[in-house]
């Protein structure tokens, strides 16, 4: 019982997951305003080219995919950059991500159960 | 504002003291709660997904919808985004007039994305399409009046701040509280992003079975 | 400090009183939170019980008339609601508030006006779902409310149903990004997370859990009362609406919810059963690991729920796969309780019957889970008696036995005096032969055939003899009950005063502090060095023979006594009336999705001003 017991006081007292070595970590200073209004015109170009499809006609397997790859690519740039969690502690990533990669599994797995697919 | 305390009590309080992680928790709660927001909108986004294309009368979508009023209403908002990060630079900065300015720009741009949206579904309402005309009216309303909602609140919020700077309610440094509801913010706006895709640009043709 | 003094200005003053009535419904103390939490949870276990003793004695006799078929609707949708949102969700709330803070050596949680305003919006919400009797009629169409019988009831039941737990809803979201950041980040130095008690571990997860699956049904609710109230079509199936989307989102909380209402039980007998056998859990790591793959692998089974809703082959074996394998880490809890105890030096007082009773009707409960995972045999035993059976022995063996055991556990450390020993085990005894009376003879009522919700059954089918069983059993249930509440009220009738404060030989930090613990917990925070910190402070290993000694008296005294200045200089976050300010806006939105617009507006007000003072008010006030 004791012997169990020293075994744990070892084992835990080595591993000490509170330990601040994340928090000391050097935290890239936030973007400036120069490289926020870089980001602002490449939201405004990409979301130009979203627009633009609409009056482009284009074979849906092909625009669907390119839509979806768009927002993406501005749904990213407005994460890690507007609310610069490029730039932040990791674990605020951490649990963000968790969050949407749950939603995303979780919905899809629903819609394909429904056999519900947007082309 | 005769309800002027002293700053040091902390409109935030508590951030000042050393936490566990070091990280401030007001934003570690704040990145939970959109964390728990990307399955609120998951599932309504979700609902819209599965009753696309399956309304039994019209109006349809693309009876409707007017795409290049849609796109600047996008815009507008996309830009928000873009003044609501100078209000944070000028926040760091300690520029109080600026911050206030550009919070101001935000809090416009965003209320003319909601008037915009009013518009919107005024005129969807004259021509024919109410909550209850057909799904498409039911998950559509529901979807972006959700997030209509969530702008508002975004508008409410950032004109408390310049409210409460005016006032000089906010600590010296307000960088905290505006990056919060900063973020707060861009999410409304990432969200917008997958519903303007979703709901918008993507073409509900003849292909599709009704 | 202050440049204008704010309350002569304001008008209203700022609460100030820590003690006395009025203090209750301003403090934002976690564990004055955490009593209220307490107390209104088990006002609502009461009623809940009360509904079940009705649905029992209904169904003792064949072709009974004592309840119509609408009152027995209304009377088991509630007992379902009652049981889940309004007992064992606050209860285990109302253990991870008063506790958490102590276990992580913490003065309060991280947002301690959003922890009263938690309660305050919970209490609301279950009085809100409770007024329905009085103005039309209480929820009838089942604790999950399956859609389009939910959307089409005529009575107005359904409607408070979904705007009752969409309030509740909003109760349990907050306190879930409250408890989760407190416990990242309001611990004391040295308690890394594997030195955490496994009770806060448990309650880590839960905060997680809910935080992801709330904002699922609060939108299906949404959908469900735009469907009742302002007819949009969302489970309209001549519109071409999917009721299947009901359910869908429906179990995507409510399979999580599952784990919510267990997992806060589990944390309390892990850290009972070491008490008791007076040996360190059994691999700690692998019940921590194991909580959090219950709360992984609980978001990907919920269509375990729908296997005769017609998902298809895939997706059903899917699932059901899926379902095993969940049974794979709790049964690894199951073996560390069972090793922990193995060898250990027992000593079968209360909390520990109750503990050793989870256990075992756990085990039971959970085998019967994982009879359901076998698709073809759910066809047989789904919507039957045998679920009804199998989920009372999860959630009642489960959660109850669990909580009821922290009660008498935590029990002198809340109120500074000791429940009775004796009736603590005639409550113990009573309750397992009479929950075992109730719930065994279900498996085979619904084997045999016996519809779970039928208000009645003719003498023909021959279910009359296991259903006077089980109704005979719910009556010992009830005594129990009675019993525990005889004991509480002798107990709380005697002095205050424990005459050794740690009356179990403890192993956590909350027993470090005095019974009750003072408002600012600790004196000082302390400095943990270890799991189990409390119990290392008290016992050495003596180096020659390996055997555990006694600290010597005087070297490591377990706690400072007699600072009589003790507690100035600490600053706590001062009462305010904000939190419930805005708490009342919320039903009075819902009264007014209801009846009439002007009350939503004024709700609205309400909240916005509640939420607006709270801004504009600093959490501590200036001295």
């Amino acid at each position: 019982m004791a012997d169990t017991e020293s075994r744990f006081q070892e084992e835990l007292g080595a591993e000490d997951l509170a330990d601040p070595r994340e928090a000391l970590a050097p935290h890239r200073e936030h973007p400036s305003a120069k490289e926020y209004i870089r980001i602002g015109v490449i939201l405004a170009v990409l979301t130009a080219l979203e627009v633009a499809s609409y009056y482009v006609d284009v074979n849906t397997s092909v625009l669907i995919p390119t839509l979806f790859g768009l927002a993406l690519v501005k749904f990213v740039l407005v994460v890690l950059w507007f609310m610069h969690l490029r730039f932040d502690d990791r674990r605020y990533a951490r649990f963000f991500v968790m969050g949407l990669a749950l939603a995303a599994t979780l919905y899809l797995i629903v819609l394909i159960s429904f056999r519900a697919f947007l082309v | 504002m005769a309800l002027a305390i002293d700053k040091d009590g902390g409109s935030h309080g508590g951030e000042e003291h050393q936490t566990t992680t070091g990280l401030p928790s007001t934003k570690l709660a704040m990145w939970i709660f959109l964390a728990s927001e990307c399955l609120l909108f998951g599932a309504l986004i979700t609902t819209y997904v599965l009753y696309r294309g399956v309304s039994k009368t019209g109006p349809y979508p693309g009876d409707v919808f007017d795409i290049p009023y849609t796109s600047v209403s996008s815009f507008v908002l996309l830009a928000s985004s873009l003044t609501m990060v100078m209000a944070l630079v000028a926040a760091q900065k300690r520029d109080v007039v600026r911050m206030r300015l550009w919070l101001l720009t935000t809090a416009l741009l965003g209320l003319t994305f909601v008037g915009g949206q009013v518009y919107e579904f005024t005129a969807f309402y004259h021509e024919g399409l109410s909550l209850s005309t057909n799904l498409f009216g039911t998950t559509f309303y529901v979807l972006t009046g959700f997030h209509g909602v969530h702008v508002t609140v975004g508008i409410l919020m950032l004109l408390s701040l310049v409210g409460m700077s005016a006032a000089d309610r906010l600590p010296d440094d307000a960088a905290f509280p505006v990056e919060m509801v900063g973020l707060y913010w861009h999410f409304v706006d990432i969200v917008w992003i997958i519903i303007f895709t979703v709901v918008y640009l993507i073409p509900t043709g003849p292909d599709v079975v009704r | 400090m202050a440049s204008v003094t704010a309350p002569a200005s304001r008008g209203i003053r700022r609460p100030s009183a820590l003690t006395g009535f009025w203090s209750w419904f301003t403090s934002v103390d976690h564990k004055k939170i955490g009593l209220m939490y307490g107390f209104v949870a088990f006002f609502f276990f009461i009623v809940g019980g009360l509904e079940a003793l009705l649905i029992r004695t209904q169904l003792s006799q064949p072709d009974n008339t004592l309840l119509s078929a609408d009152a027995y609707n209304q009377i088991f949708t509630m007992h379902g609601v009652t049981m889940v949102f309004l007992f064992v969700m606050p209860m285990s709330a109302a253990f991870f508030n008063y506790l958490i803070p102590l276990m992580i050596g913490a003065r309060d949680v991280a947002f301690p006006r959003l922890n009263a305003y938690s309660f305050w919006v919970f209490l609301l919400g279950g009085l809100f779902l409770y007024s329905s009797p009085f103005l039309g009629g209480m929820p009838n169409a089942g604790w999950f409310g399956y859609a389009p019988n939910s959307t089409t009831d005529p009575s107005i039941g359904m409607s408070f149903y979904a705007i009752g737990l969409l309030i509740t809803g909003i109760a349990s979201s907050a306190g879930a990004v409250n408890l989760a950041v407190t416990v990242i980040n309001m611990r004391a130095p040295g308690m890394s997370l594997f030195r955490m008690p496994v009770f806060v571990w448990m309650g880590l997860v839960v905060q997680f859990l809910l935080a992801f699956s709330l904002p699922i049904i609060t939108v299906a609710l949404f959908e469900l009362l735009f469907d009742r109230r302002f007819g949009t079509l969302f489970f309209n199936p001549t519109e071409g609406g999917d009721p299947i989307l009901w359910q869908h989102l429906f179990w995507l909380f409510g399979h999580p919810e599952v784990y919510i209402l267990v997992l806060p039980a589990f944390g309390i007998i892990s850290d009972i059963i070491p008490v008791f056998a007076r040996k360190p859990l059994f691999g700690y790591q692998f019940v921590v690991f194991s909580g959090i793959a219950i709360g992984f692998i609980g978001f990907g089974v919920w269509a375990h729920h729908m296997f005769a809703a017609g998902l298809g082959p895939v997706a059903n074996t899917a699932f059901g796969v899926s379902t095993a394998i969940i049974a794979i880490p709790t049964g690894v809890k199951i073996f560390n309780w069972m090793a922990t105890m193995h060898g250990g030096d027992l000593r079968f007082k209360t909390p520990m019957l109750f503990s050793i009773g989870t256990v075992m009707m756990f085990v039971i409960g959970g085998l019967s889970g994982v009879t359901h995972s076998i698709v073809p045999s759910d066809y047989q035993q789904t919507d039957t008696y045998y679920v009804v059976a199998h989920f009372h022995y999860v959630l009642f063996g489960g959660a109850v036995f669990g909580l009821f055991g922290g009660m008498y556990y935590w029990w002198p450390k809340v109120f500074a005096r000791q429940l009775s020993e004796g009736l603590g085990k005639v409550h113990f005894w009573l309750m397992i032969i009479g929950f075992n009376l109730t719930f065994g003879p279900m498996h085979i009522l619904g084997l045999a055939g016996m519809i779970r919700r039928e208000y009645s059954y003719p003498a023909s089918l021959g279910l009359t003899g296991w259903n006077q069983v089980a109704s005979v059993g719910s009556f010992l249930i009830a005594l129990s009950v009675l019993v525990f509440i005889i004991n509480a009220v002798r107990t709380q009738m005697k002095p205050k005063g424990l005459e050794d404060e740690d009356p179990w030989d403890a192993r956590t930090l909350e027993w470090t502090t005095s019974c009750p613990p003072p408002v600012y917990n600790f004196e000082e925070i302390p400095q943990v060095h270890a799991l189990d910190e409390f119990w290392r402070r008290k016992y050495v290993q003596d180096e020659k023979t390996g055997t555990l000694v006694p600290v010597q008296a005087g070297s490591a005294p377990p706690h400072d006594e007699g600072h009589d200045d003790a507690g100035h200089g600490i600053h706590l976050p001062s009462p305010s009336y904000w939190p419930l300010v805005s708490a009342i806006g919320l039903p009075t939105i819902g009264y007014g999705i209801l009846y009439s617009w002007w009350l939503v507006g004024a709700g609205a007000l309400i909240v916005l001003i509640g939420f607006y003072g709270w801004a504009m008010e600093p959490s501590v006030a200036g001295d």
